[in-house]
């Protein structure tokens, strides 16, 4: 039934659907991970048990989008072989060491310590048990760090040298593959980016059970603590987005003039378009609302200076326009929205209304989800601006996919999206049924409570409805 | 001094995917028998015994996969187009049971849906694994540096084989691990289980065996030509001495030397598909010297591993220590 299609673009499909699935689990786990780790802290600290609960209320929905980022995870390490294997064998030497060093480093870490820090409260002591949290946020820390090592060499590779057989081999330097030129400013964008969601996400949360009840203490205390981060990170973001975006403009000039929407060069002075509808096959922005000199003035600081467009880049050596003057567009518009929660909430806590101001807390939740919207539009800004080549400059896309049948890629995909909306979507559906239910405090026993393993009952129906430890005094102790 | 960093790394390969078999094989295991397990507190033992471990069973898949991409690029290049739908359908089967897990717990109002994923998941993820050994053990198609095979070239009778084996085989493991984490009345039912599982296990893991000299004269002559027989000959034996000494255990009814037993037989398994296709990663094309990505990658890599695989080994085995023991029933976390 997919014999008239092209595999290429299946497998483009595929591996965009895949990836993007895949991401978004991390961009919330690698932010909860740091949360969780922060809220047990200060448990063990000031012995509030305030936090502690809010920790196991996280606990939860923690383990539910890690596992669905694990298994999804795992179909990411082998699509690179089913769907790109001319790409695997030409850049293993290269990056599959930082692949390998990911799972060894960082995936064992993770999976190793988040047994414990899920099942083992009572089970190891509260040092003990800390340290396994602490294991498993560090450990998507250093997933992140390895995972955007090899993104970032595909879009900047530095460090290599070409074999005979036709491979990407290393240099004298790892550090120079490792730490290449785009690495530092992907790196500190998009961990800030999950700090970003995580927040917006626990805020919303928050708001939520706030509208509903504001003297609720717990969530006030993770409002607040999501709104602090709100204020503080999203400026951080922006500059470093910007910083970023000037990197960019250095290494890979094409993907800013898609960005900026430039399909023509200005010698004296680029605008900056800030909307508009790209018409690729004309090669100008309709209706294009603009700011004279403007792009020059972020770019290169100067209103003046020239900056170069698309009529620069041979026509096969351009990515695609629209996608990316779009995804650009989402991607910055939500990260100035979300900097206007954060002053916003900064405005109520002056006003001491932080939690009880209606207005915020709907604002906050509109704004919930919206960190995912913006991590999918940048990485789709930079992977479609990447195009048409895997490895920039070198390797392009349609030399970089397997000897594949079209049926066989179709057929997969397909079953892929089945899949993943079936499972996911009810992974989807119980965090977001667990997160309209209020953090209680049940768990409060679990502290002072007998060394026995707490938990929920799986038989009983109500059961999701109690605290972990609920049950456990009920029917255990 | 002269190392082979090459052959280094095809035992590290080796290493990674036997541990895989050794941490998820019991895993998926449950989830085959799982039909067989009571409703209640069978099943929900059952799961409980492997809820804490199994996605850190699971990362030594990904070690496989990514360190068969690290080590040797030509192969993961050439095997994965070769087998692309059966590894679909172990990457599909995976996220259903790995769903499943918490989806049993925190629903549980959709358990029956929820226990068929655990079940139809563990088996087509072990189904998927086992055809995957076959149809590479059955020799694909190379052109250059490319598979040139069509897409459905791995199915074939011995493929099908290989994979029930697994399943089966798979499923032992699994009923012996609960003889080994459980007691009572899930016990007894346990070791029923392993008594129709056991010699079920030996006839795939004979039908295989068979089977496999005869797909080619390479492996007939490793097999049964002398002096190479000397060595090859040692492996049936052992199978012979671990069979017996795992139908005194289950007859004894031991606790722990069944499970331990069963993985002895999947070990010999193991150095049996070695015998066979050392040194090709590609049966009669690929060698792992053609292979082998550059030496400075593998020595980058080796680094790393020495240091941080006893590490692994040593956090993963406290992780098992905090939960050893036999199951309760408190539930789940």
């Amino acid at each position: 039934m997919f014999d008239g299609f092209d595999a290429l673009l299946l497998a483009r499909i595929q591996f965009a659907f895949t990836v993007s699935f895949h991401f978004i689990f991390p961009a919330f786990s690698i932010g909860l991970a740091s949360y969780l780790a922060v809220l047990e802290g200060l448990w063990l600290k000031t012995n509030d048990s305030t936090y502690l609960d809010l920790f196991k209320y996280w606990r939860k929905i923690f383990a539910i989008a890690f596992a669905m980022g694990v298994v999804s995870g795992i179909v990411m390490s082998y699509q690179f072989g089913t769907n790109w294997s001319v790409f695997s064998d030409k850049t293993g030497p290269v990056i599959g060491p930082l692949m390998a060093y990911e799972v060894l480093t960082a995936f064992f870490l993770e999976a190793g310590f988040l047994g414990v820090m899920l099942f083992g409260m009572d089970k190891v002591g509260r040092k003990l048990h800390f340290t396994a949290t602490l294991m498993v946020a560090v450990g998507t820390f250093i997933s992140a760090f390895w995972i955007l090592s090899v993104n970032s060499w595909m879009q900047t590779p530095t460090g290599y040298e070409i074999a005979a057989n036709g491979q990407f081999v290393p240099g004298d330097s790892w550090l120079a593959i490792i730490f290449n030129p785009s690495f530092p400013y992907r790196l500190v964008h998009t961990v800030m980016a999950a700090y970003l969601t995580t927040a917006f996400v626990v805020g919303a949360v928050g708001a939520y059970h706030l509208l509903k009840n504001k003297a609720d203490h717990r969530a006030r205390r993770m409002f607040s603590m999501a709104m602090w981060m709100a204020a503080l990170v999203a400026p951080l973001q922006i500059f470093a987005g910007d910083m970023h975006g000037l990197n960019t403009l250095e290494h890979q000039p094409a993907k800013v003039m898609a960005m900026e929407g430039h399909y023509q060069s200005h010698p004296d002075g680029a605008p900056l378009i800030l909307f508009g509808i790209p018409n690729s096959a004309e090669q100008r922005v309709d209706y294009a609302i603009e700011i004279p000199k403007a792009s020059s003035l972020i770019l290169k600081h100067d209103l003046n200076a020239p900056l170069a467009g698309l009529d620069s880049v041979p026509e096969d050596k351009q990515p695609p326009v629209g996608m990316i003057f779009w995804s650009f567009r989402i991607m910055v518009g939500i990260g100035f929205a979300m900097l206007g929660i954060g002053v916003f909430s900064l405005l109520a806590r002056v006003r001491g209304r932080l939690y009880d101001w209606p207005w915020l807390h709907r604002a906050a939740i509109v704004m919930g989800p919206s960190g995912f919207v913006a991590v999918i539009a940048g990485w789709i800004t930079t992977e479609v601006g990447r195009q048409p080549y895997t490895v920039y400059g070198l390797l392009t896309t349609a030399d970089s996919v397997s000897p594949l049948a079209a049926p066989a890629v179709g057929a997969s995909l397909v079953a892929f999206i089945v899949t993943y909306f079936i499972m996911f979507g009810a992974g989807t559906a119980y965090i977001l049924k667990l997160m309209g239910k209020p953090a209680t405090g049940h768990e409060e026993a679990a502290a002072s409570g007998p060394l026995r393993s707490a938990g929920i009952t799986p038989a009983s129906a109500d059961s999701t409805q109690r605290g972990r430890s609920g049950t456990m005094m009920e029917e255990g102790a | 001094m002269n190392i082979d960093l090459t052959i280094i790394w095809a035992f590290i390969i080796a290493f990674a995917v036997f541990a895989y078999v050794v941490m998820d094989g019991f895993d998926l295991g449950i989830g085959i028998i799982f039909p067989a397990l009571g409703r209640g507190a069978e099943r929900d033992k059952a799961m409980n015994s492997v809820a804490p471990v199994w996605d850190g069973n699971e990362t030594w898949l990904v070690l496989g996969g990514g360190g068969l991409l690290a080590a040797f690029p030509l192969a993961y290049a050439i095997i994965l187009p070769a087998i692309y739908p059966p590894i679909i359908a172990m990457l599909l089967g995976l996220v259903l049971r790995g769903v499943a897990f918490e989806g049993r717990w925190r629903d549980p109002n959709h358990q029956p849906f929820w226990d068929f994923a655990f079940t139809a998941g563990s088996f087509v993820a072990a189904f998927a694994q086992g055809v995957t050994l076959g149809a590479l053990l059955q020799g694909v198609e190379v052109e250059g540096r490319a598979y040139a095979g069509g897409w459905l070239d791995w199915l074939s009778a011995y493929s099908v084989l290989t994979g029930i084996g697994t399943v089966i085989g798979y499923g032992l493991l699994g009923s012996t691990w609960l003889i080994m984490k459980t007691e009572g009345a899930v016990q007894d039912h346990a070791f029923r289980m392993s008594w129709k599982l056991f010699p079920a296990t030996l006839v795939a893991l004979g039908a295989v065996s068979l089977y496999t000299p005869f797909l080619e004269a390479e492996y007939f002559a490793r097999w049964f030509t002398f002096p190479s027989v000397l060595f090859s000959a040692q492996v049936p034996l052992l199978v012979a001495v671990i069979a017996f000494l795992l139908f005194r255990s289950l007859r004894l009814r031991h606790d722990y030397a069944p499970f331990l037993l069963t993985l002895g037989l999947f070990l010999l398994g193991m150095i049996g598909l070695g015998i066979s296709m050392f040194p090709y990663v590609v049966p009669d094309e690929v060698t792992i010297w053609d292979a082998a990505t550059h030496p400075s990658s593998q020595a980058f890599m080796l680094v790393g591993t020495l240091f941080i695989v006893p590490l692994i080994i040593g956090y993963t085995a406290w992780a098992y220590w905090v939960f050893r023991g036999k199951v309760g029933d408190e539930g789940y976390h």
